[in-house]
């Protein structure tokens, strides 16, 4: 039985940096570019670790730690992470929560760290994050209390197997209100176009990659790796939520998860080259849209189970 | 449960969400005017296989008045009156829409004390039509302009529209035409009002009729 769940971490944690390479292809290919390699992220990865690490004067422990955190707390929450048609390697009654808060006390870190820095620029993107963080926890806890209303556990592992095409069929509209809602916190939490530009260089417009900017070495391929690790989480629940299939076998579900994340990775893609930044002041109405969405997909499946 | 329904009462609560969020003025007509044509398939998606020619026609005659006939008139004065193009909100965009949301979950949970979700073709149409209402309700105290307001007027008729097709089942022609004209006249009377105010007074802010006193 944790053959599937194993097999889920190995391919997350190899394949994870995989993703912002699709990712970035998409792009270049829109852009009508070859653009870099899939496997640049392993390249930078293996770069950055050869390399020393330089901390400024003024840091303090809690700047060096934040990475360390950051990954810890990304990688016990893919523990959580459910593979379609199989439980996670962890799980019990309330592990939604701990799946929430871990997320959380990854953003604090990050947070701390970038103004224990006490750069400027630093500190504008922390409180920038600090504020659609706010905003984004509803909407994605409101998704979640949807589907622990339809699967009547609380429980991050079985909470999407209620998810079948009969559910699809009775109540398809909620679960595509859902699915838009954890769509926009994707891109939302792991600083994708319509919120946040990565590829950005002015440092005014920043938001994640403003926290980040005085890291070097192997803080900064932590701090890289687990950002391609939170797109894998994400990609993760948004797979479970939208796929109704639900395969016997368990090397089938990695499969399939895979493939959807690979999709997803491209939908992002598609999304970045056809959209631009939203005006800062817009950004949060957007959030909050998301959690209306999920709102609402709660209370249509609420409406459809009574 | 019919899916086609359903999918049209969520797009319909979903331009309810983009009304209270949007700035823009003339996209707010235009979002009436979508809920307009929504509001008018309706019937016909609720009718199910067979549908009478009447109803047909009727639907058609509603759907082109309100996603054509009031827009046109409303984009019209919108650019000839010439004040402003945005929306000028007493409540700001995004308590709005908390408050849209908390709305809906009103409009669910009085759904549920009411007796007839049981008699209608989609368990939807009520609890839809009470958000509906009561998002036109709050565009007419929270928004500060005559177009605004005309904007909630119109999406609290949708509303009470959707209601009354949830309740009977078909349209009573006499009823509806007697609805539509009222709605036709209003729509006109706001139009003039609106041009009259705005040429007099060079902006159709209507917090500004207080001042008229004494």
């Amino acid at each position: 039985m944790t053959a599937a769940p194993c097999l889920h971490i190995a391919a997350a944690l190899l394949l994870a940096p995989l993703l912002p390479g699709v990712v970035n292809r998409t792009k270049a290919a829109f852009a009508g570019r070859r653009g870099p390699p899939l496997l640049q992220l392993y390249f930078d990865l293996a770069k950055l670790l050869c390399k020393g690490a330089v901390y400024s004067r003024t840091a303090t422990w809690v700047f060096r730690a934040a990475p360390s955190i950051t990954l810890a707390a990304l990688l016990i929450a893919l523990t959580l992470v459910p593979v379609p048609g199989a439980p996670a390697l962890v799980s019990f009654g309330g592990s939604l929560f701990l799946f929430v808060s871990l997320l959380g006390l990854a953003r604090l870190a990050t947070m701390l760290a970038a103004l224990d820095t006490g750069s400027s620029f630093a500190g504008m993107g922390a409180s920038r994050e600090a504020q659609y963080g706010a905003l984004s926890e509803p909407a994605i806890l409101l998704v979640l209390a949807a589907f622990a209303q339809t699967s009547g556990t609380l429980s991050l592992s079985r909470l999407f197997e209620g998810v079948t095409p009969a559910l699809w069929h009775a109540s398809g509209p909620a679960l595509g209100l859902l699915g838009a809602a954890l769509l926009i916190v994707l891109l939302v939490e792991n600083c994708r176009i319509p919120f946040d530009d990565p590829e950005t260089h002015l440092e005014l417009t920043m938001i994640h990659e403003a926290m980040v900017l005085d890291y070097g070495g192997p803080d900064l391929a932590f701090v890289l790796y687990g950002a391609a690790l939170k797109l894998w989480l994400f990609g993760a629940l948004l797979v479970n939520l939208v796929l109704p299939l639900r395969p016997a076998h368990p090397t089938a579900g990695v499969g399939l998860l895979i493939a959807g994340l690979l999709a997803t990775a491209v939908a992002v893609g598609v999304i970045e080259s056809c959209m631009a930044r939203l005006r800062l002041l817009k950004v949060p109405l957007l959030v909050l849209g998301a959690s209306a969405l999920a709102a609402l997909g709660l209370a249509l499946l609420l409406r459809s189970v009574a | 449960m019919n899916p086609f329904t359903d999918t049209l009462l969520v797009v319909l609560l979903l331009t309810c969400f983009l009304l209270l969020g949007t700035s823009r003025l003339a996209a707010g007509v235009r979002l009436t005017a979508a809920q307009g044509l929504m509001v008018g398939l309706l019937p016909l998606a609720l009718e199910g296989s067979t549908i009478p020619l009447r109803i047909a026609l009727l639907a058609g005659l509603i759907a082109f008045l309100k996603a054509g006939v009031f827009p046109w008139m409303l984009l019209r004065t919108l650019r000839v009156s010439r004040t402003t193009r945005v929306t000028h909100p007493l409540v700001g965009y995004g308590t709005s829409m908390l408050i849209g949301v908390l709305a809906v979950g009103a409009a669910f949970w009085l759904d549920a004390r009411l007796p007839f979700s049981s008699e209608t073709e989609s368990k939807l149409v009520v609890p839809v039509a009470f958000s509906v209402m009561a998002t036109g309700l709050f565009l007419m105290i929270g928004r500060r302009t005559a177009l605004d307001q005309v904007i909630g007027y119109l999406t609290l008729e949708n509303g009470i529209y959707t209601f009354g097709l949830a309740i009977v089942s078909g349209i009573p022609v006499l009823v509806e035409l007697g609805v539509l004209m009222d709605l036709f006249v209003a729509i006109f009377v706001m139009g003039i009002a609106i041009y009259r105010i705005s040429r007099e007074f060079d902006h159709i802010d209507a917090t500004q009729l207080n001042t008229l006193k004494g």
